[in-house]
């Protein structure tokens, strides 16, 4: 039983994390169909971000995230506004070869700059404490954390997409972008906000990953398969969806490595070829593709 | 190859012009004729050439044929596949299971790793088919994953860290082992350019030409679109698979990871966008500058991909049609011509 229910909590919490990560491709492929392939290895950079202002300004990370955050967004901004929106179009395949392009860069850049040793964001005591509710049964709180933060950035994206003016444009011109343009929407600056969220969201994802296990260059791939199976799962253009989706492929993860070690991963892309299957779109489409 | 007569739709009455239909240019037979004695040339390398340079030259012949196939897949056949690296692993582990564990000839085993690659494919394009563009292109992408992870769980194949190879090919002698490695490599790289462009010129290329300009208009013609992108796909993996065997039989090692990496796939997809999308040419004027660039750039670690992936960039933004695309639109060159070409002859005593 305890087996059980801690595989479950296991999965719950790793799918906040994978939802943390997959939130900012969500918002890119919901705005503009943008496919990030280097989503991961951007998830990665803000991690390395964070390590040289901790390693030269003695910051605990947490902090750090206050010059990360704006970085990664500033990054976002200028590769949206002066790279890939020149490749947005009716062809698909331009922005995913320039994004393609994005991620070996930032990987080979990162390998040659840090070497390939496993880094990890030192945070002392405060990413191994837990608490245990009965028994046998622990609970850490920082991965607890990581899933609490999920839930509110979903609410506030959600929030951010409903009621602000930017989450009006940002519909809009999801919609249709000739209309939004005609409206006075400026589309290249809103594609741009997009994508500059979307970084700095996954950047947050990549300091918080960072602190609770360690990373090397080479990871940012698997992270954005997990992140893409995500917010396939859960349906293009819903945030909870993501989450759903998220927590989906947690939990399964979560399952196949009880069963073995060496399956955790292929139960979680299994899950995903299966929603494929019975529903191309996902459990929660909200934007329809044109 | 050169001309054919045109179907009768106008009468060839003595009055009537006459047209007829040109497919070769004089362009087209010299870079044919060239292509014939590069490859006599290359094939006769075993008798006067370094094993070094060999090496190289295989090297280059499998890079090209695997950009041939990707190029096939999403320069013509509008199939972005981001998991063509599921088919070199599996012609690698074909050729483990069928020269290691079954003794048959490692040779022969290459071919049969691309037979068994397509068998593979049939299947695995009907869940893929289902998704569309970049769905289809990070879906791909989960499934060569997926093949990692099985075949890195059997141990009957290595598990996670591989097997060596080594021992199927200790019975064949040095030379003939060089050899034969160079006129397989030499049968996948010209063999593949060929076959694109013998492919383009015919019935189904006409359809795959169709398909490209619009997918919506081929339809309506009575072009069966997802058949054609079945054929493609399928054949693209029988070409992945002999090459992927064949690079595992020049490395006599074989680990999932090295197998199913992504970079088998990063190389060759931007081979073809920096040589030019959807040219024949381009695969070969990619492979060229891939080759000089990881040459130049070989005492500096990763940077050469750097610079290969800044270069990727750089094409897709300022010459969306690559390199070949560019000097064909400048120049009018046309070294494989794959289109057809209506002349009129007026009929004697005719004034056009």
């Amino acid at each position: 039983m305890i087996t059980v229910l801690d595989t479950l909590v296991q999965g719950l919490l790793l799918g906040g994390l994978y939802t943390l990560t997959a939130l900012g491709l969500s918002l890119a492929f919901g705005v503009m169909r943008l496919v990030n392939v280097a989503h991961g290895d951007f998830m990665v950079l803000g991690a390395y971000f964070a390590l040289v202002i901790m390693q030269a300004l003695g910051l605990h990370p947490l902090v750090a995230l206050l010059i990360v955050l704006p970085g990664m967004a500033v990054a976002g901004y200028l590769a949206q506004r002066f790279i890939l929106d020149r490749t947005l179009g009716r062809d698909i395949l331009p922005p995913l070869l320039v994004t393609f392009g994005f991620s070996i860069i930032v990987q080979s850049a990162l390998l040659e700059t840090f070497s390939a040793d496993s880094r990890r964001l030192d945070a002392g005591d405060l990413v191994v404490a837990s608490f245990n509710p009965f028994g046998d049964f622990f609970v850490g709180w920082f991965p607890l954390f990581i899933t609490v933060l999920a839930v509110a950035m979903v609410a506030a994206m959600q929030w951010l997409f409903a009621r602000t003016a930017i989450g009006r444009a940002f519909r809009a011109v999801s919609d249709d972008q000739e209309i939004a343009q005609l409206m006075g929407i400026d589309r290249k600056h809103v594609f741009a906000l997009a994508l500059a969220i979307a970084s700095a969201c996954v950047g947050l994802a990549g300091v918080l990953f960072g602190m609770s296990t360690t990373f090397d260059p080479s990871i940012g791939p698997a992270h954005l398969i997990y992140a893409f199976e995500a917010v396939i799962i859960g349906g293009m253009g819903s945030f909870w969806g993501t989450f759903v989706g998220g927590v989906l492929l947690g939990t399964m993860q979560a399952i196949g490595f009880r069963v073995d070690p060496g399956w955790g991963v292929l139960f979680g892309h299994a899950a995903f070829l299966l929603v494929l299957v019975l529903r191309p779109s996902g459990l929660f489409p909200r934007t329809r593709d044109q | 190859m050169s001309t054919a007569a045109a179907p009768s739709l106008i009468q060839n009455s003595p009055a009537a012009p006459r047209f007829t239909v040109v497919r070769a240019t004089h362009m087209s037979r010299v870079a044919l004729t060239v292509l014939g004695a590069l490859t006599v040339l290359l094939a006769s390398l075993p008798w006067w050439a370094e094993a070094a340079t060999m090496r190289t030259a295989s090297e280059f012949l499998y890079y090209l044929a695997l950009a041939q196939m990707w190029n096939l897949l999403a320069g013509y056949g509008g199939l972005g596949s981001f998991g063509q690296q599921a088919f070199v692993g599996l012609g690698g582990y074909a050729l483990v299971v069928f020269s290691l564990k079954f003794g048959l000839n490692p040779f022969f085993a290459v071919l049969l790793g691309g037979l068994v690659c397509g068998l593979i494919a049939m299947p695995v394009s009907k869940l893929l088919f289902r998704l569309q563009g970049a769905y289809f292109a990070v879906g791909t992408w989960v499934v060569a994953e997926v093949f990692r992870l099985l075949i890195a769980n059997a141990s009957w194949l290595g598990g996670g860290s591989g097997v060596s190879i080594t021992s199927v090919m200790q019975s064949v002698d040095d030379w003939w082992r060089d050899a034969a490695t160079l006129w397989i490599a030499i049968a996948l790289g010209i063999g593949s350019m060929l076959a694109v462009f013998a492919l383009l010129r015919s019935r189904l290329g006409l359809g795959l030409t169709a398909v490209r300009d619009s997918e919506a208009a081929a339809e309506s013609i009575g072009i069966s679109v997802p058949r054609l992108k079945f054929w493609v796909y399928v054949i693209a993996a029988v070409g992945f698979g002999c090459a992927g065997a064949l690079i595992f039989l020049t490395k006599l090692r074989i680990s999932p990871d090295s197998a199913f990496a992504i970079n088998w796939t990063i190389t060759v997809v931007f081979i073809v966008v920096i040589g030019g999308l959807g040219t024949i040419e381009g695969p070969l004027i990619g492979t060229v500058v891939f080759f000089l660039l990881r040459d130049t750039l070989s005492d500096y670690g990763s940077w050469y991909l750097i610079v290969f992936g800044a270069l990727a960039i750089v094409v897709m933004l300022l010459m969306r049609q690559g390199i070949w695309g560019f000097v064909r639109q400048r120049f009018g060159l046309e070294l494989f011509p794959v289109q057809r070409r209506l002349r009129c002859e007026a009929a004697p005593g005719q004034v056009t």
